[in-house]
């Protein structure tokens, strides 16, 4: 009998195998990858009753087009997501996330595109039939390193899924809700700032701009004036740290962000609102504010005890 | 050793070991990265060192800043082992294809081309660190004839193996990706292996020495 697959009839904007990432590499330039959105990986395997390091796959904006070959499979998306589910008889089904369905043999997925936010997930029951680099199912595509020889998905290839037999029925009540500030800790260069340019940061709108992917995301807004100087020597980077390079626009570093870079830290992304500003599409409107070291701790307790809260509620 | 530890974020330690970026402080964060390394401490999920900085990132779900930071001013330190470090020879062609900056560099420094190229291959140079793009390397001191600062806007697209120069550094591409550094020459060898037991061919700390290959030689090497 032949594995449970799917053909890439159109492989979307940016497809890949993600997972919670992979550790302890940045020294030799690997950054940690993995979902960009923690939250909406988590709770999709959760549903389709997968190990939490499962492997998924994550698309942005566009996501593929997938016909599935074999007995029966059963798959969920989470995110803000538009897709259908195509029957071989050709009927259609208006897909709605976080509920799982049921694939049988000639049905496609067509995953139109994410709403109003940058990142959604499949996952499939069983995962995918594929191989971990460095203990992580994620694929750094600039590294060219993890399942799918590093690489995107692409149209035509196909992807061959874990063979399991049993159906799954869940369901979940969730919103992604939006949040009014994207809270910040003080980068190790803040002082370097003028307070004007501080006042700004901390009280005008940046909008996401066009230059943004999984390795960081660019900000226009009122140009940050730095007073002390441009460069620093180049030092290890990190999730969520933004960086302002001399042209004064601001850059936040994403999960496949470079390893090692020169330009100051003005401040630092809180790990508990790292998904929710990830997940800002081109066009939107952010605004930062800053807390302290112990707020960001608590916030993030608050945040992984939501997610616990959420997942317990799946039916 | 470490002069001052800040918070970076809610889940990083920033170690900072001074402002002198030259080969002693480098290695003192090179042994305080392959320590930690070795002892394993619960909650640290990942060490970045660089010329005068360690970074250590941790599972804010497993513990948190101020533990982290105790740990690390608590920990005893060995010295730096040279016997791990090896020395590695990289062939690069200076072909003028691949010199794509070569000009530039020609009128900054006041000098032709085979000196410029006598120059950065008459010596071994120390790796301070690794990163990037995976497995670049930074590497250093090359000699004070031939420094000169980064490109005024930097490249889109660095082809993958140029060899660059800036400041007191040189470096490889290990990929193609943006970057404002002289290119002066291309190398062909594999540096970033993608073997999962070793994943680099250069690591901080060790020594690196260029020998220049032709054209025909670069064309045949991974033959």
């Amino acid at each position: 009998m032949s594995k449970n697959s799917f053909k890439v009839l159109r492989p979307g904007i940016n497809t890949t195998f993600q997972d919670l990432g992979r550790d302890n590499l940045y020294h030799v330039g690997l950054p940690f990858s993995g979902a960009i959105d923690k939250r909406n990986f988590l709770i999709a395997n959760s549903l389709i009753t997968n190990k939490d390091d499962d492997a998924v796959l994550e698309f942005a904006y566009q996501g593929p087009l997938l016909e599935f070959s074999g007995s029966q499979t059963s798959i969920v998306i989470t995110g803000n997501v538009n897709f259908k589910i195509i029957k071989k008889d050709t009927s259609e089904i208006k897909g709605e996330c976080y509920r799982t369905y049921n694939l049988n043999n000639k049905d496609c997925l067509d995953i139109i595109s994410t709403e109003k936010s940058v990142y959604g997930y499949l996952s499939v029951k069983g995962g995918f039939q594929i191989n971990k680099f460095c203990n992580s199912y994620s694929t750094t595509v600039r590294a060219e390193v993890g399942p799918n020889d590093g690489k995107k998905i692409e149209i035509g290839q196909t992807i061959i899924l874990n063979t399991v037999n049993s159906a799954i029925e869940k369901s979940l009540e969730y919103l992604n809700s939006k949040i009014e500030f994207i809270r910040v800790i003080k980068g190790t260069n803040f002082d370097y700032f003028s307070e004007d340019s501080i006042k700004d940061f901390t009280s005008k709108d940046f909008i996401v701009s066009k230059l943004t992917d999984r390795m960081g995301m660019r900000l226009s807004g009122p140009k940050i004036k730095n007073l002390k100087k441009t460069n620093i020597k180049s030092e290890g980077l990190g999730k969520g740290v933004i960086q302002v390079p001399a042209d004064g626009d601001p850059i936040v570093m994403l999960s496949d962000h470079g390893t090692i870079g020169g330009y100051p830290k003005i401040a630092v992304v809180i790990s508990a609102d790292y998904d929710k500003l990830a997940q800002c599409p081109p066009g939107e409107k952010i605004k930062f504010k800053i807390v302290n070291l112990t707020e960001a701790e608590n916030l993030y307790k608050i945040y992984t005890m939501e997610t616990k809260n959420i997942i317990n509620k799946i039916r | 050793m470490i002069k001052n530890i800040y918070n970076l974020g809610d889940a990083a330690l920033y170690c900072d070991f001074g402002e002198r970026v030259d080969k002693d402080t480098n290695l003192k964060v090179i042994n305080y990265f392959n320590d930690i390394r070795e002892k394993k401490i619960t909650g640290i999920k990942n060490i970045a060192p660089s010329y005068n900085k360690l970074i250590i990132y941790f599972d804010l779900e497993l513990t948190n800043y101020k533990k982290i930071k105790d740990t690390v001013e608590n920990l005893d330190i060995s010295t730096f082992d040279e016997t791990k470090t090896k020395l590695v020879m990289i062939p690069v062609c200076f072909d003028d294809e691949f010199a794509l900056d070569l000009e530039r560099v020609e009128k900054r420094v006041g000098l032709g081309k085979k000196e410029i190229v006598n120059q950065l291959i008459s010596q071994k140079y120390f790796c301070y660190m690794t990163g990037f793009i995976a497995g670049m390397p930074f590497l250093g001191d090359i000699k004070e004839k031939i420094r000169l600062d980064r490109l005024e806007t930097p490249r889109v697209k660095v082809p993958k193996g140029s060899v660059g120069i800036t400041e007191q550094f040189c470096n490889i591409y290990t990929f193609e990706s943006p970057g404002g550094w002289n290119i002066i020459g291309n190398s062909p060898k594999k540096i970033f292996t993608k073997d999962q037991t070793k994943l680099t061919l250069i690591d901080p700390g060790d020594e690196v020495e260029f020998f220049e290959i032709s054209k025909k030689e670069y064309s045949k090497f991974n033959e």
